[in-house]
């Protein structure tokens, strides 16, 4: 429990995903079966324990403790699940004469009936020490926060099995915790895994960005070119009355579509773009698709009033034939037929784009016929289906980013090697009436610059510091003092968290202006015409 | 006598109407006793200063040797008159040369202690619980969250990270008196004893520790001549916290940052300063700490200074002990 304590710990406190990579490969490679096994599967949210609610965590702390104390103690820390690791007192009676390991947290808290599910809880706080007690709070009122993600901690299985990840993601459904031959296999102790399992995730075929002069080196009468829709990319699985929605990473998100699930009644394996609406009538946009995003649960009104659809621009196999081998020509052929006899209001086709020269496609691309459009994807007709992103047979080709000119207001120190620098900058518009315009700050970035031009900024933000609070400077920026930054992005969304009224998509700085006066920089108005 | 009568607040500090001094006044006055050197106890330009030997010298580095008018050695465990108050010095086990301060006049003894803790470290002499009437206490960490592991737990954390991250570099933030040395010394226990990069600002007082026949081992300056980048890798860095944040950080090669600190307990904490390796390591008695001392010195009656008084009050209200928070003014974290 200790070691899982400890590595939780770790995680949330490291910034980088490399450092995260490192944590998680030491990890597994050092602790035992099935501890490493069920820490991977509260890590991904495998592991099926009940939840406690806090109610009923500060109900046993307070049984144990002075309540004004406690008061006292959970103001300050603000954190239920740490406050209570904190003060949790030790009995003096009870001197445990060892720390339990991971796997006997888990079991006794799954073996617990809903009855004696707080006395469970309360003996094994009894047991842990500090770190251990936080551990254990996390894992029963779920949701660990430690900033990894179920990708990031199977990069960590194939990096400890010098392994493609890839090849994780494809035998992820079909394994249970606490996994012990997945590891036996990744330490080379035992055969790759067979699984028998139905509706698994394939693991995805992902393209490359046009760069400058590539155009120049493809014909274009290899390809074929679709809309880019920027919605979620899903692949929809059903075997055998299995039925399965995977995001791309292969995670399964079946659950936060019911509407979309409940009409795979197919024996295939899709790929396309999850939006929202009627195909048949009207496609949503980014806003009304975000409606149905990161919901633990979806109400009937939310599902009438932002149905989910899959545009389909793949398929992987067909009634029980893999067509992964074949060319993309022979598999869209396939694929128009059999989305033909789908639900069409669940189901359809993205069409393709037709175009004789890259001239004729680049202006199409310039104006698309739907904001929900993101550019155009290039396919070879001839290209087999394969897992990964490589290079020649799939291109994006993403609509130009939107630029604007904005001023610098807020600075914050970075992480990791960029701990001495002033990394993040928030910055800010013009707005209200001419002779009183103020700053209003309408976004965030922390890329897109050069080393050399961190340093810049870095030193620009040290010199002209207004004011300070912990990690961040407030920068002096007014009508005649500010450093003009234009700032691209993807996109823009109506936002009521922030001040400006709008949230970018994708911001990152994509030039200094030092030559461009602060007062010259847009104005708020200049984005709100750029709402859908 | 009155326990009010023989120590109360006053916007210097606190004042022995009778002895006519003040106990680590925060502004200049005629006559300071003062309990131990971080600088928000220990201020210059008193008339004239009564300490421990420690504490006189780590003041004459950090202020210059014309610190005050006139100085006074005080021995531990000897009781100095002064003008009829018995005035005794014990050992408090904060810093090196840290004492609490007995009080004593007509039957009434009051313990100041300045900061304390009980925790052992080898850079300094133990805390020695009094007997007293009037227990003076910290309350730095006076809430039940502030649970300071042992500190030989938190170095094996940065030498297990160091074997896992062998191309950065470790720096950890200690504060320039005491929790610098303790750091480096804990390391030197560890085992580990490969040459310690230390700031600067931390060099003169290291040096001291060493001529007090405290063994840090061999540190170097952390200075862009005594290496390129790389050669800062795998290294460990001491340093105070404020200059991680520096451009002086930029030496290293993707630092780790640690910070040893008992705010480190609280998660949001380390998070909020960019600590990426939090080091519980502190200076000051915890919650557990605390109340074993208020009991062990028996007395009737707890004032509580800087720090968390409410919760700290609280308790004795719970053990039927008398306490009332000082609300002194002008004592930091400095030393934590």
């Amino acid at each position: 429990m200790n070691r899982f304590a400890e590595l939780l710990d770790r995680l949330v406190l490291t910034p980088s995903r490399n450092g995260k990579l490192t944590l998680l490969t030491d990890y597994f490679r050092s602790v035992e079966d099935p501890d490493r096994g069920l820490a991977l599967a509260a890590i991904t949210g495998d592991l099926s324990i009940a939840a406690v609610k806090p109610a009923m965590l500060r109900a046993l702390v307070v049984e144990r403790m002075d309540p004004v104390l406690f008061g006292y103690s959970y103001d300050y820390v603000g954190d239920l699940a740490e406050t209570v690791s904190l003060v949790w007192p030790q009995p003096q009676s009870h001197i445990p004469n060892h720390v339990p390991t991971l796997a006997e947290v888990v079991g006794k808290l799954q073996a617990a009936s809903r009855s004696d599910g707080p006395k469970v809880l309360a003996r094994l706080l009894d047991d842990g020490g500090i770190s251990a007690r936080f551990a254990i709070i996390k894992l029963v009122t779920g949701g660990l926060r430690i900033g990894v993600s179920a990708r990031l901690a199977k990069q960590a299985l194939a990096d400890l099995g010098k392994v493609d990840v890839a090849e994780i993601e494809e035998l992820w459904h079909g394994l249970t915790p606490p996994y012990a031959e997945l590891f036996a296999w990744l330490e080379g102790k035992a055969e790759k895994p067979r699984s028998a399992a139905l509706a698994l995730f394939r693991p995805v075929m992902l393209s490359n960005a046009i760069d400058d002069g590539d155009l120049e080196k493809l014909d274009p009468a290899d390809y074929a070119a679709e809309w880019k829709w920027d919605g979620i990319r899903v692949q929809a699985v059903c075997e055998g009355g299995v039925r399965r929605l995977y995001s791309r990473t292969g995670d399964d998100v079946s659950g936060a579509f019911p509407d979309l699930a409940a009409a795979m009644n197919f024996e295939a394996t899709l790929d396309g773009e999850l939006l929202v609406g009627d195909p048949r009538e009207a496609t949503g946009t980014f806003s009304d698709l975000q409606q149905r995003l990161n919901r633990k649960s979806v109400s009937p009104k939310i599902q009438q009033q932002y149905p989910a659809f899959m545009r389909c621009y793949d398929a992987l196999q067909i009634d029980g034939e893999d067509l992964r081998a074949l060319p993309f020509a022979e598999r869209r052929k396939r694929l128009e037929t059999f989305v033909n006899t789908l639900d069409p209001g669940r189901f359809d086709l993205s069409p393709l784009v037709a175009f004789s020269d890259w001239e004729t496609l680049e202006r199409l691309r310039q104006a698309p016929p739907h904001p929900i459009i993101e550019g155009v994807m290039l396919k070879r007709w001839d290209s087999p289906y394969l897992a990964g992103r490589p290079k020649g047979p799939w291109f994006k080709w993403k609509r130009d980013p939107h630029t604007i000119d904005a001023v610098l207001m807020y600075a914050q120190r970075g992480h990791g090697k960029r701990s001495s620098f002033y990394s993040d900058y928030t910055f800010g518009v013009w707005s209200g009436p001419e002779g009183s315009e103020e700053l209003v700050p309408v976004g965030k970035a922390y890329f897109g610059f050069t080393d050399e031009e961190l340093r810049e900024i870095d030193k620009y933000v040290r010199d002209n510091t207004t004011e300070r609070f912990g990690p961040v400077r407030s920068v002096r920026a007014d009508r005649r003092n500010g450093l003009v930054l234009e700032v691209a992005f993807e996109g823009l969304n109506r936002s009521t968290r922030h001040k400006s009224g709008v949230a970018m998509r994708f911001p990152r700085i994509s030039r200094l202006r030092w030559d461009k006066p602060a007062a010259e920089a847009d104005r708020i108005e200049t984005l709100q015409a750029l709402l859908d | 006598m009155r326990a009010s009568d023989l120590l109360k607040p006053r916007p210097e500090g606190l004042y022995c109407p009778p002895g006519g001094f003040f106990i680590d006044p925060v502004r200049p006055v005629e006559r300071a006793l003062i309990t131990h050197g971080h600088s928000d106890h220990a201020r210059s330009g008193h008339r004239s200063v009564l300490a421990t030997r420690q504490t006189l010298d780590i003041m004459g580095l950090r202020y210059g040797e014309d610190f005050a008018g006139a100085t006074q050695a005080a021995e531990l465990g000897e009781t100095v008159d002064i003008n009829g108050v018995a005035v005794t010095f014990h050992p408090a086990g904060h810093v090196l040369g840290s004492a609490q301060i007995a009080v004593e006049h007509q039957g009434m003894r009051i313990v100041a202690s300045g900061d304390y803790k009980r925790q052992k470290d080898a850079t300094c002499l133990p805390f020695e619980p009094v007997r007293c009437d009037v227990f003076i206490t910290e309350a730095t960490f006076g809430l039940p969250v502030f649970r300071h592991p042992p500190d030989h737990e938190e170095i094996a954390r940065v030498l297990k990270s160091a074997a896992q991250f062998p191309e950065r570099s470790h720096l950890i933030g200690a504060y320039a008196l005491g929790k610098a040395q303790r750091v480096m010394h804990l390391l030197r226990d560890a085992g580990y004893d490969r040459p310690i990069f230390i700031h600067g600002a931390l060099a003169k007082l290291s040096e001291y520790y060493q001529s007090q026949g405290i063994d840090l081992g061999r540190f170097e300056p952390a200075t862009v001549e005594s290496g390129a980048k790389a050669d800062f890798a795998g290294t460990i860095v001491v340093g105070p916290p404020q200059a991680f944040a520096d451009r002086w950080a930029r030496r290293f090669p993707d630092p780790i940052s640690c910070f040893a600190s008992g705010w480190m307990r609280i998660r949001q904490r380390a998070k909020q300063g960019g600590v990426e390796l939090p080091l519980i390591i502190s200076d000051h008695a915890d919650w557990d700490e605390l109340i074993i001392t208020l009991k062990e010195t028996g007395a009737q009656e707890i004032w509580v200074t800087h720090g968390r008084e409410e919760a700290l009050v609280r308790w004795c209200e719970l053990e039927g002990i008398a306490a009332r928070p000082l609300h002194l003014v002008g004592y930091e974290d400095e030393g934590d």
